[in-house]
């Protein structure tokens, strides 16, 4: 996984609550084994039915042409568990997401693809938001994992909170399956025991097969 | 310290904690499909990595297939590289695979329990966000992304953070044509779409007990929509009837062992859960939604919401640009909308009693004219028990398209899918704007309500549908 240490991009504002990953990743955009994720972001919204860009919808505003970060309401990736969701992000340069609140699937998501998932209190959130829609694009804001601040124009640096477990992980960019298999002992220890106590929990078998 | 059936479930699989904090809990099942399985079997083969546990590991063909008779991997040519992606993958990596032509083919949430693969108190994963479906077993289900999916394959254990607890308690007996459908649909009206986000949910009370186990599983399936991590209904006498005899289920003196430690799964009097909530499901009539949320939800004798009712600014917003999604105006019956498409199946309602229920609807009557109605079983095992009874008869003389199994019009995954503007009554889970194509007008509803509207050919209250 890449690292996470600090983003600076421009903000993009995209301020409306329940935005499911249907929406961020269409999956009639899924056609192929490698889609173009870089295109699928927001498909359906970003374009219109006649092929044309739909000029209302703030990506392909000219200000918001390159955004590096996306800022959102509450409960942003409902919905399907769909990866693709999270790399559409990536290949848009994407790397930091400020949201009121993720659901739980999607926010796992960024954090296995060093995707930042920011997380700020209501009066915090729409606090940022004003700054937000009044920078509308004129100059990028950094978010900084260490020291866990956003800082840009029109106001002080706003702190975050990351949980450290989450933190770490980010900043080293640690892989995840290695990490696990450093408890393989454990594993195989807890397979033995259930193996006696409860073997039909380690066998899978079709019975009308023997 | 009394505990909650979660806390049981979740101690007895925990294998370590990480350095990172946090929790590695064992899947004793994890079952995979086409549309993401790739991405995890390449990750697997450019890391040099094995799949730990192929032998508790499945594979199933859902989300891409066609559902024509006679189909091949090409028949949805688009979905033909998924599947054979799958079937190449799962054969390198020495996984089940349930494939197209298999008898026991469908939806892995339908199949896996149906084989009785799932069982009482194990752990199971699915890279899918409805796995909990297989909770109406008693099981706790986490979906996941596909980086964990490849996390699961290389170690057989999920790395999470201990969820929250969260019980919720139905109450009262149903009236007749009221189903787990209508159930979960009002649970995730009252409590809203991410209401249960961070909580593991358990159903009980006497409305859940008596439900049987094929709706346990409707009301565990509809748990995601809501934001929650899991669902599952504590397992009991009807659990164990259901299981038995299963394929994959335990048999003979193992079953005897399992079954004594299957009755021991209950949550403690006494036990703490972090949130409680209870509905008293008696007085509930058909529900559906008439937004673009699974959360914007109606009875059917209801009149759609006024935005001016929201309590703030942002559900103001978002009931507008639903209204305007849906083709509604505030205040209009949601009864007697005309309807241009109707979908019976996905992992929601496809399994055989949902098929039944449909099926007493239909039978004898016709599709309304211009309605185009369609019928996908969860399962090749639940297609051939449909059609055993002569279900696909009663479908096919009433005008329904029967189809093979799989996601179908679901999410659209094999092509199946509406056409702009239609509007279209959906057994399914979700109402998303565009998920059953471009532009189309999902009203979710219980079997009996969408068979009632497409003979009606307009959303119907199946309680007043007359005589045959
Ligand atoms: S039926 Fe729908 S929700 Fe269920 S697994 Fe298939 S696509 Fe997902």
């Amino acid at each position: 996984m890449q690292p996470f240490t600090s983003h600076t991009g421009i903000a993009v504002p995209l301020i409306r609550d329940d935005i499911n990953t249907d929406e961020v990743a269409p999956v009639q955009a899924m056609r192929d084994l490698k889609p173009d994720y870089k295109k699928l972001l927001f498909m359906r919204t970003r374009m219109r039915d006649d092929g044309s860009e739909n000029p209302d919808f703030v990506f392909n505003k000219p200000q918001f042409r390159n955004p590096g970060i996306l800022v959102t309401g509450q409960n942003f990736g409902a919905g399907s568990s769909r990866e693709a969701a999270v790399w559409g992000m990536l290949a848009n340069n994407i790397r930091v997401i400020v949201a009121k609140s993720f659901a739980d699937i999607y926010r796992e998501n960024c954090l296995q693809n060093g995707l930042l998932p920011v997380v700020l209190g209501p009066e915090q959130a729409d606090a940022f938001i004003v700054r937000v829609n009044t920078a509308n694009g004129s100059a990028p804001f950094t978010v900084d994992l260490p020291s866990q601040r956003i800082s840009g124009p029109g106001g002080p640096d706003i702190s975050f909170d990351m949980p450290a477990a989450d933190r770490m992980r980010l900043l080293e960019g640690l892989d995840d399956i290695g990490l696990t298999l450093k408890h393989k002992d454990e594993a195989v220890a807890w397979e033995t025991r259930m193996r006696a106590t409860q073997p039909w929990l380690q066998m899978a078998l079709d019975s009308r097969a023997r | 310290m009394p505990g909650t059936l979660f806390d049981k479930i979740w101690d007895a699989h925990l294998v370590a904690r990480r350095a990172d904090g946090r929790e590695l809990i064992y899947i004793d099942r994890h079952m995979l499909h086409e549309l993401h399985a790739h991405h995890a079997f390449e990750q697997l083969q450019k890391q040099q990595r094995p799949v730990r546990r192929p032998d508790l590991t499945f594979s199933a063909q859902d989300h891409t297939v066609s559902t024509q008779p006679g189909r091949h991997d090409g028949s949805f040519p688009s979905g033909a590289a998924f599947i054979k992606a799958m079937r190449e993958g799962s054969r390198r990596n020495g996984i089940r695979l349930f494939d197209l032509d298999d008898p026991e083919q469908g939806i892995s949430h339908v199949i896996a329990p149906e084989l009785g693969m799932v069982l009482p108190g194990a752990t199971h994963a699915v890279p899918d966000s409805h796995a909990s479906t297989v909770g109406g077993l008693g099981a706790l289900a986490f979906g996941c992304g596909t980086t964990e999916m490849t996390h699961i394959l290389a170690t057989q254990m999920i790395a999470m953070k201990r969820p929250k607890s969260m019980l919720i308690r139905l109450e009262g007996r149903l009236g007749s044509h009221v189903s787990a459908k209508d159930v979960a649909l009002r649970i995730i009206a009252e409590i809203g779409s991410s209401g249960a986000r961070g909580h593991v949910v358990e159903y009980a009370g006497s409305a859940a007990r008596a439900m049987p186990i094929e709706q346990r599983m409707t009301l565990c399936n509809l748990n995601i929509e809501m934001g929650g991590r899991s669902g599952f209904v504590g397992p009991d006498e009807a659990t164990f009837q259901w299981l038995a005899g299963r394929p994959y289920a335990p048999q003979g003196a193992m079953w005897d062992r399992a079954l004594a430690i299957w009755r021991t799964l209950k949550s403690d009097d006494g036990a703490k859960f972090d949130t409680e909530h209870t509905l008293d499901c008696s007085s509930l009539e058909p529900q559906i939604t008439w937004g673009t949320d699974p959360s914007q939800v109606l009875g059917i004798s209801g009149r759609v919401p006024d935005p001016a009712s929201a309590t703030d600014g942002s559900r103001c917003a978002a009931m507008e640009s639903a209204l305007g999604y849906m083709g509604l105006q505030p205040g209009m019956t949601i009864a007697g909308l005309p309807v241009h498409r109707v979908f019976i199946g996905s992992c929601t309602n496809s399994r055989l009693p949902d098929l039944q229920a449909a099926a007493d609807v239909v039978r004898g009557r016709h599709v309304a004219q211009g309605v185009v109605a369609m019928v996908v079983p969860g399962s090749t095992t639940v297609k051939r028990a449909a059609e055993a009874e002569g279900l696909d008869r009663v479908f096919r003389d009433a005008g329904f398209f029967w189809g093979e199994s799989g996601c179908s019009m679901c999410a659209g995954g094999n092509g199946d899918r509406g056409e702009p503007g239609e509007r279209c009554v959906s057994t399914t889970n979700r109402n998303f704007e565009n998920r059953q194509g471009p532009k189309v007008r999902t009203h979710l509803v219980s079997p009996v309500t969408a068979a009632a509207s497409a003979i009606a050919g307009k959303i119907a209250d199946v309680r007043q549908l007359g005589g045959a």
